[in-house]
């Protein structure tokens, strides 16, 4: 009975035990009893790649409207959207209307403008035949007249004939001139009408890629306006928007990578071409054109999204944390920094940081220093921790 | 002296234990539910606490962002920001929605933030793993709860986000992990047109009126320069109640302080909820006051032969009240050490934070005791007015 009775009292005394143990396990490990886990980092010296990141478009650097000069309608629209072509290829025609019998009578104005002229010289032959034959007899006569053979009279007569010879010579070779002149007009207009001619036809200024073909045969288009749009594809480049917040650093000639959104694992090389000197004042992002290093192949549609990161230079090695060990007390920012187990708040001041969050520290912190990396609640200096690898419940 | 009441548990003590562990868990649902309560509360004020905001600027006449929806143009902070008393004003956007990871979809509230440091209002005061954001765009810190990775690809609207960092309590006032993207990222999956939407616009424009369609279309697709409400941190030494006015009367924009916020969401947003539980509480106390009753005159009665020898023998009312009332008594202890180690065992499991308290457990306590001493009464009085008789009796 007496053994009976100890063993159940022993049993007894281990459940109340377990239990009294269970309650005080239970008390120290939830409430404010309860250390808060924290892992540590300890901070290093290291040297930062900061970069930037924005998003962009791709876009065509030049882009070519070409159209007629004078309103029209399309007679023949000769590429089509995504044909390569080259420099002074026609790629349409606009009807011509009356042109090319304009041009015809333009020939045939030239061709008689040609006949006068002949006619002309031939009128000055004559005349010239007429003066030099005036002019024989004037001098014979004036020869004869000195010896007293002929009449002053008939000496008058015959100086007369040859003034009015040379006359007749001079009027002759004037509407030699005129009639040249005349047809030389005629063959001017007549390039001119060509040249007319010419415009009609639709080249291409570059070596390129149509892109659209905004009007077909048949339809009628004011001047300047566009029948066909080519890009000169060796010049695309990327308008890129940088949230002005993180843009210090930002200029031209940073190398950067571009990876469209078609090609998510493909990284293309290229660099800055230039920060645009208007920002967007509506969405607070500064503006900048980032150009490829080489032709992507097959070439990114235009108007595509495109994820842009702009390398900056290195910085000189300073303390470095992860930014995610910062935390704000009360108006300052600073890190727990662990010494012998304790807490104390760092109040510290950022420097540069990168895009892994890395943020370097200008001043509060030194290299070797132990600081709390992630905690599992807020922290305060009073706060009992304990460290730990990882936190439980934050998967990796 | 011996202890009679010692001495009777001893004698039943398996009985008289697991009397106690049933009981124990019967109190450590109770206790839970408090939990539950406090959690909810907590939920609210956590939500409050990591915006880090002093102040609240609003539509005009609603009671956003949290209760109520709110959408102002996302230029205001601009004016805002110039105000005395301002240290800063951000624009931060809160949208409740499924954000899809693989095949699973996560009821979450997403946060919409000025990529920035630390301790910036609205966004995560701290993280249990990874970063913050530093891209612009495609990037997001998730709250553990929804249980995303660092390097999951997740989606939100038509865009797919990385996770890069996790938080910990960082819950929407409903206890909805919050996931926390980049402003703009945020606008666009808030006031952003689906593709489908846009496309219907486009030939609807067009079908309007030739020409001048597409831009017309395109313009709504593109008018997403609103915030859900602009978070502000006072400078030091200033009164919120005075620049809240200041701001409430230039901007022409309601501005809540932190007080009124918190009044919002303990009247407005939990009050159901938290009635609901309160009516739960006092049916379990109500219960577990019935069961701890129960057991005790059962109890009591199961050895109200024994009391009756003792009455014989000349044993004090007194003792016997007294045997009763330690037996009730001890049965309380241990039902709350073991509904407590219950309740903070089983407290993580929950998909709601259960918050418990150590005050909640010390008032629990008291009133676990009040009711097994009131409880016990019953079987007191049944006990005192047993004939001694019955003990030599049939």
């Amino acid at each position: 009975m007496n053994r009976v009775f100890s063993v159940k009292t022993l049993i007894l005394l281990i459940l109340v035990f377990a239990v009294v143990a269970g309650f005080v396990f239970v008390l120290l490990r939830s409430g404010p009893l309860a250390p808060i886990p924290v892992t540590v980092i300890t901070v290093e010296d290291k040297s930062l790649a900061p970069a930037l990141f924005g998003i962009g478009t791709v876009e065509a650097r030049f882009t070519h409207k070409i159209g007629p000069t004078v309103a029209g309608r399309v007679r023949d629209v000769a590429v089509h959207v995504g044909d390569m072509v080259r420099a002074g290829q026609v790629v349409g025609e606009m009807d011509p209307v009356d042109l090319d019998d304009r041009l015809a009578a333009q020939d045939a104005a030239v061709s008689r403008a040609a006949s006068s002229v002949r006619a002309a010289e031939a009128q000055a032959r004559e005349a010239q035949a007429r003066a030099v034959y005036a002019r024989a007899q004037a001098r014979r006569f004036e020869e004869l007249a000195r010896t007293g053979a002929v009449s002053q009279d008939s000496l008058e007569a015959r100086r007369q004939e040859r003034d009015v010879a040379e006359s007749g010579l001079n009027a002759a070779r004037s509407a030699v001139t005129t009639a040249r002149h005349d047809m030389e007009r005629l063959r001017s207009e007549g390039r001119g009408l060509s040249e007319q001619r010419d415009t009609v036809r639709l080249y291409t200024p570059i070596d390129g890629l149509v892109i659209r073909r905004e009007a077909e045969p048949g339809t009628t288009v004011v001047a300047g306006q566009s029948v066909i749009e080519i890009i000169d594809p060796t010049q695309l480049w990327v308008h890129t928007r940088f949230d002005q917040l993180r843009t210090e650093g930002l200029r031209a000639g940073l190398p950067a990578r571009v990876v469209v959104r078609s090609r998510a694992g493909e990284e293309l090389a290229g660099s800055v071409a230039r920060v645009e000197p208007v920002a967007d004042a509506v969405t607070e992002e500064l503006l900048a054109k980032v150009v490829f290093d080489v032709r992507p192949e097959p070439l990114p549609a235009l108007g595509e999204l495109a994820e842009v990161t702009v390398d900056l230079p290195s910085l000189p090695s300073a303390p470095t944390i992860p930014m995610a060990c910062v935390r704000r007390v009360g108006e300052r920012l600073g890190v727990w920094v662990v010494e012998e187990g304790a807490l104390r708040f760092a109040p510290v001041v950022l420097g540069a940081g990168d895009l892994d969050g890395l943020v370097q520290v200008r001043d509060g912190l030194a290299a070797g220093q132990q600081v709390v990396a992630y905690s599992k609640s807020q922290l305060s200096a009073t706060s009992r921790i304990s460290i730990v690898d990882q936190l439980s419940g934050a998967p990796q | 002296m011996i202890s009679l009441s010692g001495r009777d548990i001893l004698h039943s003590w398996g009985k008289f234990v697991f009397t106690g562990l049933g009981l124990g868990l019967l109190i450590g649902v109770t206790l839970s539910m408090a939990g539950i309560y406090r959690g909810m509360i907590d939920d609210a004020m956590v939500l409050l606490d990591n915006s880090g905001a002093d102040l609240w600027v609003v539509q005009q006449d609603t009671l956003g962002p949290y209760a109520e929806s709110s959408t102002v143009h996302d230029d205001v902070y601009r004016s805002i920001q110039g105000m005395e008393g301002v240290a800063r004003a951000v624009n931060v956007t809160y949208l409740t929605m499924q954000v899809r990871h693989g095949e699973r979809d996560v009821r979450s509230m997403v946060v919409g933030v000025v990529p920035g440091g630390p301790g910036e209002p609205g966004q995560p005061s701290f993280l249990i793993a990874g970063r913050h954001l530093t891209r612009g765009h495609y990037e997001a810190v998730a709250d553990v709860k929804s249980r995303f990775r660092l390097g999951d690809r997740i989606r939100i609207r038509r865009d797919e986000y990385t996770v890069v960092g996790l938080t910990r309590r960082m819950v929407s006032s409903g206890g909805d992990p919050m996931i926390f993207i980049s402003l703009k990222d945020a606008q666009d999956a808030q006031f952003l047109k689906d593709n489908d939407f846009i496309l219907r616009e486009r030939r609807r424009a067009a079908s309007q009126a030739e020409g001048r369609s597409v831009a017309a279309a395109d313009l709504v697709r593109t008018s997403n320069s609103n915030v859900n409400a602009v978070l502000v941190r006072l400078s030091p030494g200033h009164d919120p109640q005075t620049v809240a006015r200041t701001i409430q009367r230039w901007t022409r924009l309601q501005v809540f302080t932190r007080a009124q916020m918190e009044q919002i969401m303990m009247v407005k947003v939990i009050a159901t909820s938290s009635r609901q539980i309160g009516m739960f509480l006092v049916i379990l106390s109500i219960v577990s006051a019935a069961i701890v009753a129960f057991i005790i005159y059962t109890l009591t009665m199961g050895k109200i032969r024994e009391i009756a020898v003792l009455k014989l023998i000349g044993a004090k009312d007194k003792t016997i009240a007294g045997m009763i009332l330690q037996q009730a008594l001890g049965l309380g202890v241990i039902g709350f050490v073991v509904g407590k180690i219950a309740a903070t065992l089983w407290a993580p499991i929950f998909p709601k934070y259960v918050l418990l308290l150590p005050g909640d457990a010390a008032r629990g306590f008291v009133v676990i005791m009040v009711i097994c001493a009131a409880s016990s009464v019953m079987a007191i009085h049944a006990a005192l007015k047993v004939d001694p008789a019955e003990a030599i009796g049939g």
